[in-house]
């Protein structure tokens, strides 16, 4: 069971997927081209029926990473889609016209982190306030406001 | 010209009966709503960047902070996921223990929402008899953890306090005592004709709305849908008791009700299993995990109000360098865009409540002034404006005392 679904995956997307690791027998990473996520992310959410739970954006060393995590209730497994965008300008393409619960993560990585998903369909601010400051970007590493662990606790 | 026919009703920035900070704005035709937008984003503590300056013995603590209501919820995910960073399992006891805290809190939890419910209804009897029954429930809790509301009880690895054996009979009573209510709050729901004049084919969010937008807990329960992260991703105890999944079909409030009602029985049979379960079983409450591994994991809970979802990123210090948060209301509050517009805007009030929204639990921001770019509200400041509000809270309550000592 437990192969037949990164299987199936690599025969339909064969060059996108760069990497698979199996952490456990309920946790599976596969890294992919960004350019191939929404297709791939459609497959997961239409074809094998899992459940969109929701994205985490990151920003590491290396760039921006963004993890979509994919449960399937029935075999007791999340899938995880990373893909690792461009730390100068990170861009990707949106799915939340063909998976719409990701409309609003992805507002929220769009404002917070500063990742431009392209075609959304209704990108405003959802927790900032509609006058923020352009390019201030919080749960970004370099924010100058608050970092963690060094902000005046004195 | 034709004048526009739509307008709008502001139902925010604050909640006149939820109380908490969000904002509906219904755009009605006569009576009928014909769309609705949601702003939220009124009230931010940052938790998900606090969390990665605290050690892994400390986040559980602020993590319970997200929610007031299912404050285990937030912890049980954590715990979930710190543990699954290094794949460590933890000793049966405290799977029964973590199991039990977890079930009653959804009793609570839910008896909460049936009371408020009942409130934004205008039928404040339901109010009234819910938080009566409430109470034993918290008494429980008291009982058993030290605490009514914050328990505290979950680390990485197990728990921190263990149960005491002469306390469990006691328990065992509360929850007998607890059947009876709850059977009777069953037959009013599907009896009483006030709450089916209100809440039949109200907000009806169908099976395929739920799957669209991700829906989770009781709002996707009462469509159909059988999501259960308890059953489908069993974790602690919840393989080891018996207990079903409770659906309804209709996906209106009324379903959502008799969910709650119903899950809430199904709660109490877990919590006597459980109690039974820790008379015999005596294999310690805490594995105690020294070192986290460089790695990630991922950790959900069923809360009261659906999977909360955490995802942490280790590289192996002591303090993880990401931590994300998802909350049901994340994926609930915006169903509402289905399940509010066309209908009135008197069944807008309880359909908006249906998905017993948390909005602290959705929120995560910061405040800075547009023209300058500055922070407005800096640590010290908050820390000076939470100490004087403790100063003034002492004299105005020394005062009452000494009055009442007098």
């Amino acid at each position: 069971m437990a192969d037949e679904v990164v299987e199936g995956i690599k025969a339909k997307f064969g060059d996108a997927i760069k990497d698979v690791y199996e952490k456990s027998s309920r946790r599976t990473f596969i890294t992919v081209d960004p350019a191939r996520l929404p297709d791939i992310a459609e497959y997961c959410y239409k074809d094998l029926a899992c459940r969109f739970q929701i994205c985490s954006g990151m920003h590491m060393e290396y760039g921006f990473e963004i993890l979509y995590h994919f449960a399937m209730d029935r075999a007791n497994r999340i899938i995880n889609l990373r893909v690792i965008l461009d730390p100068e300008k990170p861009s990707i393409e949106s799915i939340a016209k063909r998976v719409p619960a990701a409309e609003w993560i992805e507002r929220e990585m769009w404002e917070l982190l500063g990742i431009e998903f392209r075609n959304h369909p209704d990108m405003r601010h959802l927790l900032l306030s509609d006058d923020w400051l352009e390019g201030n970007y919080p749960l970004r590493r370099d924010w100058k406001e608050w970092r963690g662990g060094e902000h005046d606790t004195e | 010209m034709t004048p526009n026919r739509t307008q709008i009703i502001p139902i925010g920035p604050y909640h006149p009966l939820q109380e908490e900070p969000e904002f509906f704005k219904l755009h009605v035709e006569g009576e009928k709503v014909v769309k609705l937008d949601i702003e939220i984003g009124y009230n931010h503590r940052g938790i998900e960047k606090l969390a990665e300056g605290l050690t892994y013995d400390q986040v559980p603590f602020l993590v319970e902070r997200v929610c007031g209501i299912c404050s285990t919820s937030h912890p049980f995910a954590c715990v979930n996921a710190i543990e699954d960073v290094g794949g460590f399992d933890i000793p049966e006891r405290a799977k029964y223990i973590r199991t039990f805290v977890g079930e009653l809190e959804r009793i609570h939890s839910h008896l909460l929402w049936l009371g408020l419910a009942g409130h934004f209804l205008g039928y404040n009897t339901v109010w009234m008899w819910a938080w009566k029954y409430r109470e034993p429930v918290l008494d429980c809790f008291e009982l058993l953890t030290g605490n009514r509301n914050h328990y505290a009880m979950f680390k990485p690895g197990g728990v921190r306090r263990d149960f005491e054996d002469e306390d469990l009979p006691t328990a065992m009573r509360i929850l007998d005592g607890l059947e009876r209510p709850l059977l009777m709050f069953a037959k009013i729901a599907m009896a009483d004709p006030v709450l089916q004049a209100r809440l039949k084919n109200v907000g009806v969010l169908t099976y395929e709305d739920c799957v669209e937008l991700g829906a989770l807990g009781p709002t996707s329960r009462a469509s159909g849908v059988p999501w259960d992260v308890r059953r489908d991703h069993p974790y602690a105890a919840y393989d080891l008791v018996e207990w079903d999944v409770v659906t309804t079909e209709n996906g209106d409030v009324f379903d959502k009700v008799v969910v709650r009602v119903l899950e809430m029985l199904e709660s109490v049979k877990i919590c006597k299993q459980c109690l039974e379960k820790l008379r015999e079983v005596r294999d310690g409450i805490d594995a105690n995990y020294k070192e986290i591994p460089p790695g990630e994991g991922i950790g959900h809970h069923e809360a009261p109000r659906g999977e909360v979802f955490h995802y942490v990123r280790s590289d192996g210090s002591n303090r993880p360098i990401r931590y994300k948060i998802r909350a049901p209301s994340f994926m609930n509050v915006p169903t509402n865009n289905r399940a509010v517009v066309g209908y009135t805007v008197s069944d807008a009030t309880i359909t908006l409540a249906a998905i017993d929204p948390c909005y602290c639990c959705t929120e995560r921001t910061i405040v800075v002034d547009a023209d300058s770019g500055k922070q407005l509200m800096g640590w010290k400041e908050l820390l000076r404006l939470s100490q004087e509000k403790t100063r003034k809270l002492m004299e105005k309550y020394k005062s009452r005392m000494d009055r009442v000592w007098i």
